[in-house]
C-alpha cells in the first residue's frame, strides 16, 4: 500500500507548513544573485554602445550625441551580456523583477551633459574645426546634386 | 482478425507535457501500430546561426530545451572549445559538471512526477515536484536563473561559487537525498505502482541496439551506453559508473532513473567537497574554423553537437541531435502490442522532450 510507504511524508505535509508561499502576503524568494532586471549608473556611462552591440536580442539603444541609454524591458532576456561587456562597470543586474505590464515598456536614461574641459591647444583646433566642418557640409550637399 | 480502429493520441493530451501526435492503430484494446508525427513546436533555432555571432549563440542553445538548458549550452561550448583548441580550467569543468548533475537531479525528479501523474498517483507527483523546487532554488542562488542560467561562456564559466555556498549546497542535497529515498521506495516497492510498470512496453537489448536507443531508455534494456564514460567533464575523477538494468520494461527504465537520481546527488556532494581552487575562465581569441562533433550525456540521453565554422564570427552550420529525436523509433517499438490504457505510461517512459526534438 502506497499510503504506508510515504506515510511519514504525508503526515509531515498534513501537519507541517505548506510548501508554497502565500505570495502577495509574503514576498517571493529572491537571492542576491537573482537576475531580475538591468540597471544603469548613467553617470559612469560613456555611451560607447558596446553593450548594444553585445545584446543578443537588440534590446538596447545607445545614442552618443543625445547621451541617452534606452532599454526595451520586454525584449531583455537578463543574460547579463551587456554588464560583462561594459568597461566602465556602469551596468548592474538588480535582483528584483520588473512589474508585470500590459504595454511594452521602454526605459530611457538621460546622461548628464558632457563636461567640456577646453585646453589651450584644443581651443586653437576648435577654431579651425568649423571651417573643416563647413567644407564637409558643402561637399555633402553637393553630392546629392551630383547624383540627381 | 478484429476490426482495426485508429485513435489519435495528442498533440494535446493530459499526460503529454509537450505536443507530439500518435496515430494508434488498435485491434480491440491492443495497439498493433503507432504512427508518430512531430512538427508542432518547430522554432528554427538552427537557422539563427547565420544571423548571430558564435558567442551570442550561447543564449540560443540554452533555449533549445527548458529542462536540460544547461546541458545544451555546455554541449555547444564543448564543441566550440574543442574546435578552437581552448583548454578549459579545471575548476570551470568541475562547476559545469556540478550544474549539469544538479540539472539531472531536477530533470529526473520532474520525470518521476510526470510518471506518477501518468498512472494517476497525484500526491506522489506533488511531492516529486516539491523536492525539485529546492534544486531550482540552488540554481537561482548560484547562477541567478531558475531555468535559464547564462553562466557558460566559451573558455569557462561566468560565475564562481563561494566555499560557503558549496557547503550549503552539499547540506541541502544531503537533506534532499533522505526524502528522495522515501519517494523512490514508493516507485520501486509499491504494489500498485509495480502493477502499472512491470512487464509493460518491453524492448529487448538487441532491439534497443538496433533502434539506436540512447540514455536511460537504452540502459533500462541493458545497453551499456553513457557518454559520461567518454571523458567530458570530470566524471573520470569522481568515480562515475553507468547504471544498467536488464529487464527492458517501464519498471526497469524507472529503476535506472531512480538510481541515477541518487548517483547524481552523490556526485554533487562529492564535487562540492573536492572542487579544486583556480581560474574559472580563460580568454579566447580568434574565430572558429573547421568542423567538429561533440557529444554530451543529457538527462534524457546522448546529444550530438555539430558545428562548422568558416573563420568568421558567424558559424556556417550548427546542428543538434537530441536524445528524444533518436528515441522515437524506440517508443514506436515499445508501443506495439501494449494495451490502450498503458500508452500514457509507455510514452512518458522515454521521457519525451519535444521542444528539444524540434528545436
Amino acid at each position: 500500500m502506497a499510503t504506508f510507504k510515504i506515510g511519514k511524508m504525508l503526515m509531515r505535509s498534513l501537519f507541517g507548513k505548506p510548501a508554497t508561499l502565500m505570495y502577495p502576503v509574503k514576498p517571493a524568494k529572491i537571492t542576491d544573485s537573482t537576475r531580475g532586471h538591468m540597471t544603469i549608473d548613467i553617470d559612469k556611462c560613456v555611451f560607447c554602445s558596446l553593450c548594444a552591440k553585445k545584446c543578443p536580442t537588440n534590446a538596447l539603444t545607445v545614442d552618443r550625441k543625445a547621451r541617452t541609454w534606452e532599454i526595451q524591458r520586454m525584449r531583455c532576456i537578463q543574460c547579463n551580456a551587456c554588464a560583462v561587456a561594459c568597461n566602465k562597470d556602469a551596468l548592474q543586474m538588480a535582483p528584483e523583477y520588473t512589474a508585470p505590464n500590459t504595454e511594452k515598456v521602454v526605459d530611457l536614461f538621460q546622461g548628464p551633459p558632457k563636461e567640456e574641459k577646453p585646453k589651450a591647444e584644443k581651443v586653437e583646433k576648435a577654431a579651425e574645426a568649423p571651417a573643416v566642418e563647413a567644407a564637409a557640409e558643402t561637399a555633402a550637399e553637393a553630392a546629392p546634386q551630383a547624383e540627381a | 482478425m478484429a476490426k482495426q480502429t485508429i485513435i489519435p493520441f495528442g498533440p494535446q493530451h493530459p499526460v503529454l507535457p509537450e505536443p507530439v501526435h500518435l496515430d494508434l492503430v488498435l485491434e480491440d484494446e491492443t495497439v498493433v501500430q503507432a504512427i508518430p508525427s512531430i512538427g508542432f513546436v518547430h522554432r528554427g533555432l538552427e537557422k539563427l546561426v547565420e544571423k548571430k555571432e558564435y558567442t551570442e549563440l550561447m543564449y540560443v542553445t540554452e533555449r533549445i530545451c527548458g529542462i536540460c538548458a544547461f546541458g545544451h549550452n555546455w554541449g555547444y561550448c564543448h564543441a566550440i572549445e574543442l574546435l578552437m583548441k581552448v583548454d578549459v580550467p579545471e575548476r570551470a569543468e568541475y562547476l559545469r559538471t556540478l550544474w549539469h548533475e544538479l540539472s539531472r537531479v531536477h530533470s529526473h525528479l520532474l520525470w518521476l512526477g510526470l510518471l506518477a501523474d501518468a498512472f494517476g498517483f497525484e500526491s506522489l507527483f506533488n511531492h516529486c515536484w516539491r523536492l525539485r523546487e529546492s534544486v531550482l532554488d540552488l540554481f537561482e542562488k548560484t547562477t541567478g536563473g531558475r531555468v535559464i542560467f547564462s553562466v557558460n561562456k566559451i573558455g569557462g564559466v561566468h560565475r564562481d561559487i563561494s566555499p560557503e555556498v558549496l557547503t550549503e549546497m552539499a547540506t541541502v542535497v544531503a537533506g534532499m537525498r533522505k526524502e528522495v529515498n522515501e519517494l523512490i521506495n514508493v516507485f520501486v516497492n509499491d504494489t500498485s505502482v509495480k502493477n502499472r510498470l512491470v512487464g509493460v512496453g518491453v524492448v529487448t537489448k538487441e532491439e534497443a541496439e538496433d533502434l539506436c536507443a540512447v540514455g536511460p531508455t537504452a540502459r533500462g534494456s541493458g545497453v551499456v551506453t553513457d557518454i559520461r564514460l567518454t571523458g567530458n567533464g570530470v566524471y573520470d575523477k569522481i568515480g562515475f559508473e553507468p547504471i544498467i538494468e536488464e529487464a527492458g520494461d517501464c519498471y526497469a527504465r524507472t529503476l535506472v532513473r531512480c538510481r541515477e537520481l541518487i548517483q547524481s546527488m552523490d556526485m554533487v556532494i562529492e564535487i562540492c567537497e573536492t572542487i579544486p581552487e583556480g581560474e574559472i575562465a580563460v580568454p579566447v581569441k580568434g574565430k572558429p574554423e573547421g568542423e567538429f562533433f561533440a557529444r554530451l550525456e543529457q538527462p534524457r540521453g546522448e546529444a550530438f553537437y555539430y558545428v562548422k565554422g568558416n573563420g568568421t564570427k558567424n558559424l556556417e552550420r550548427m546542428r543538434v541531435r537530441t536524445p528524444t529525436n533518436i528515441n522515437i523509433p524506440f517508443l514506436v517499438k515499445s508501443l506495439e502490442g501494449c494495451s490502450l490504457a498503458d500508452v500514457p505510461v509507455i510514452v512518458i517512459c522515454i521521457d519525451p522532450c519535444i521542444s528539444c526534438t524540434e528545436r
